[in-house]
């Protein structure tokens, strides 16, 4: 077959309906055009949500969760062995939510090299006493430079330094605390513990977070006022707070840290499950609306090639009655969808890059998420890669049906017809 | 001398609306260099014939040799092929590609072939076209021309390949008196000068007995 003979008719063909064609790539343009607008904004959207999440979440957490003992002493004995075992009335054993020799597993974490780092953490329910008011909230005792190198919490507040919290007896808390307290950096508020000891603490900080629930409860101390307000040793901890180098892999991290510490474990995907059910959802919808969009524009292709054959009936039948192959003929369809597809796929990823480029430099500014300043984009040029496959698979197959009707076009009824 | 057609029992039915028999088992030869008319009364089957003789209709019973090689029961492919090197086709319409200029118009079956480089093939039409004496018409569109130029077109198209045979279906029918005779002496040339084959379907007595051989049809046998 000869390529360039082919190519050159169907170009020709496309030169005499000129302006059809255009509105055809047309079609093409603005579905791969607002495709590629709407997968980079949900996807800058989703990499955003998953930001916030991720930044404050560590990718594996070990901690002693409240559980009863999976093996049950039963189990252990020879004599009963084989047989099925009841037990009714089971209760959890309290091992106590400190981490047994903490500060040693720490140190070894320290030095596996697929870890960042290691941030130990103190989870401290307690009371903000205000009068008579008592409001429950969280401390959460950190050991304030690994935290900041892990989460960067000075991000989120927005008054006073994180840096402040090394001096003894001092806090940072949530602006929802805050504002319902009426209180200022530089005060002092009183805090109960779940086991009654009292304590006066200094407002070093606010914090904002953007979720109103962490705002309302969360606050920060560092370890060793976490550990005096709880009247417990300096070794005492219940969180050890791991970021990996790949995240991929904590699942498997998770389970590894389980068997080796005797503790639980628990990664980042398990506790954010739902977070990516959100994410995968809206995903799906951008793809989907794209997709429409763009066997829309395939119906229009379908329609253009259509109609030229109409048109062009005497020129396939000369086309034929000279040595041109039903084959040729088809392939000369073929190329003219894939021409528009082309052009129309090409503009299309120009635009949708413009379109993106232009929602990049919106101002979007909110309370909730103070590093955020404009609407998010994510430039993947995956997704550039996925709209041009898209447009030349609908051209295609768009201009498939037609091409094949013109190649089963019968030269002799043509001819006959005049 | 060679026999560069020959039909054995060429024979075809319409079944719309109603089965018919158009052509009763044909038999005939053309040898090479003989210019033959097909004559006979309007609907006896000259068109058909001619058709299922150019390979455009398959759907037919009996044998089609061209070349002395059995051409019944090729491929599309192999067709269009043969249609392509070995058969030049003047309709009794001109049917020249609108969007191709004369010259393209020519060329295009040559470059199809593509068994010359495109300058050779530009300069063999040129020629072609000089012969017809249309060379200043060459870069007109095909709506720029007379019915007898658009004639003259089509000859020349069918002459690109130097094809085995070229068959006419009412090349003259459109044409006048003068144009005809036009048309009629360069097949005559055609004949004399490069031995060229030609089977010419036609109404016209004059044309006819002016040719080496009239092959006369009626109600779809030759007689
Ligand atoms: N597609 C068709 N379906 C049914 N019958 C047809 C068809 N085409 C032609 N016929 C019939 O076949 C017969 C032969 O037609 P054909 O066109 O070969 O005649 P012809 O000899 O070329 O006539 P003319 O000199 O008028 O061109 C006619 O009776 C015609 O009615
Ligand atoms: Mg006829």
């Amino acid at each position: 077959m000869n390529f360039k003979l082919i190519f050159n008719i169907a170009i020709h063909l496309l030169k005499a309906r000129l302006k059809q064609t255009i509105v055809a790539a047309v079609g093409v343009t603005f579905g791969i055009a607002m495709f590629i607008a709407l997968v980079s904004f949900m996807n800058g959207l989703n990499d955003l949500l998953d930001g916030l999440m991720l930044n404050r979440t560590a990718h594996v957490r070990l901690y002693n969760e409240i559980k009863p003992t999976l093996k049950q002493s039963i189990e252990l004995s020879e004599k009963y062995k084989n047989s099925t075992n009841f037990i009714s009335s089971i209760k959890p054993k309290d091992r106590g939510k400190a981490i047994y020799n903490s500060q040693a597993i720490i140190n070894y974490l320290k030095q596996d090299n697929r870890i960042i780092d290691v941030a130990p953490k103190i989870n401290v329910p307690v009371f903000f006493n205000s009068g008579t008011i008592e409001i429950s909230g969280v401390i959460n005792g950190i050991d304030v430079l690994p935290e900041e190198k892990l989460f960067k919490i000075s991000d989120y507040v927005i008054e006073g330094k994180v840096a402040d919290l090394i001096q003894n007896n001092s806090i940072i808390i949530g602006k929802g605390l805050a504002d319902k307290m009426l209180l200022a950096v530089g005060d002092m508020i009183k805090v109960t513990s779940a086991k009654g000891n009292l304590a006066s603490l200094k407002i070093v900080g606010i914090s904002q977070f953007g979720i109103a629930e962490y705002d309302n409860t969360m606050s920060y101390t560092s370890l060793a006022t976490a550990q005096k307000l709880l009247g417990e040793s300096t070794n005492y901890v219940t969180d050890i707070q791991v970021k990996l180098f790949d995240i991929t892999t904590a699942p498997s991290v998770a389970v590894e840290f389980q068997n080796k510490f005797e503790i639980d474990a628990i990664d980042y995907q398990t506790a954010n499950s739902q977070f990516e059910t959100g994410s995968t959802v809206r995903s799906i919808i951008s793809y989907a609306v794209g997709v429409v969009l763009l066997i829309v524009a395939g119906f229009g292709i379908y329609n253009i090639l259509n109609m030229m054959i109409f048109e062009k009936m005497d020129s396939i039948a000369i086309l034929k009655a000279t040595g041109f192959s039903g084959n040729d003929v088809k392939w000369i369809f073929v190329l003219l969808a894939l021409i528009i597809g082309l052009v129309g796929g090409v503009f299309g990823l120009i635009f949708g890059f413009v379109f993106s480029s232009i929602i990049d430099v919106i101002p979007f500014e909110t309370a909730s998420l103070p590093t955020i300043k404009t609407y998010p984009i994510n430039f993947n040029p995956l997704f550039y890669v996925i709209g041009i496959v898209f447009a030349l698979l609908t051209t295609i197959i768009a201009g498939l049906f037609p091409a094949l009707k013109a190649s089963k076009i019968d030269p002799v009824e043509i001819i006959r017809g005049k | 001398m060679s026999k560069v057609l020959e039909t054995k029992g060429l024979t075809k039915y319409f079944y719309d609306p109603v089965k018919f028999q158009v052509l009763k088992g044909i038999d005939m030869t053309i040898n090479h260099g003989e210019f033959v008319s097909i004559v006979g009364k309007s609907g006896c089957g000259k068109s058909t014939l001619l058709y299922l003789l150019s390979t455009m209709d398959t759907d037919y019973e009996g044998q089609l040799f061209i070349n002395e090689e059995l051409i019944t029961g090729k491929s599309d492919k192999e067709l269009a092929a043969i249609r392509n090197e070995k058969i030049g086709f003047v309709f009794q319409f001109h049917y020249l590609l609108s969007e191709y200029n004369v010259l393209k118009n020519v060329m295009l079956p040559g470059m199809k072939l593509g068994k010359l480089s495109n300058s050779e093939i530009e300069h063999n039409a040129m020629e072609h076209l000089k012969t017809l004496d249309m060379q200043e018409q060459a870069l007109k569109m095909p709506n720029q021309l007379s019915g007898g130029q658009k004639q003259r077109v089509a000859i020349a198209r069918a002459l690109i390949n130097n094809p085995l045979i070229i068959m006419g279906d009412e090349p003259t029918g459109n044409l006048d008196k003068k144009n005809s005779d036009l048309v009629f002496d360069i097949f005559k040339k055609l004949t004399l000068q490069e031995k060229q084959t030609l089977l010419i379907v036609t109404h016209d007595n004059d044309f006819a007995a002016r040719t080496n051989r009239i092959i006369t049809m009626e109600d779809g046998n030759i007689i």
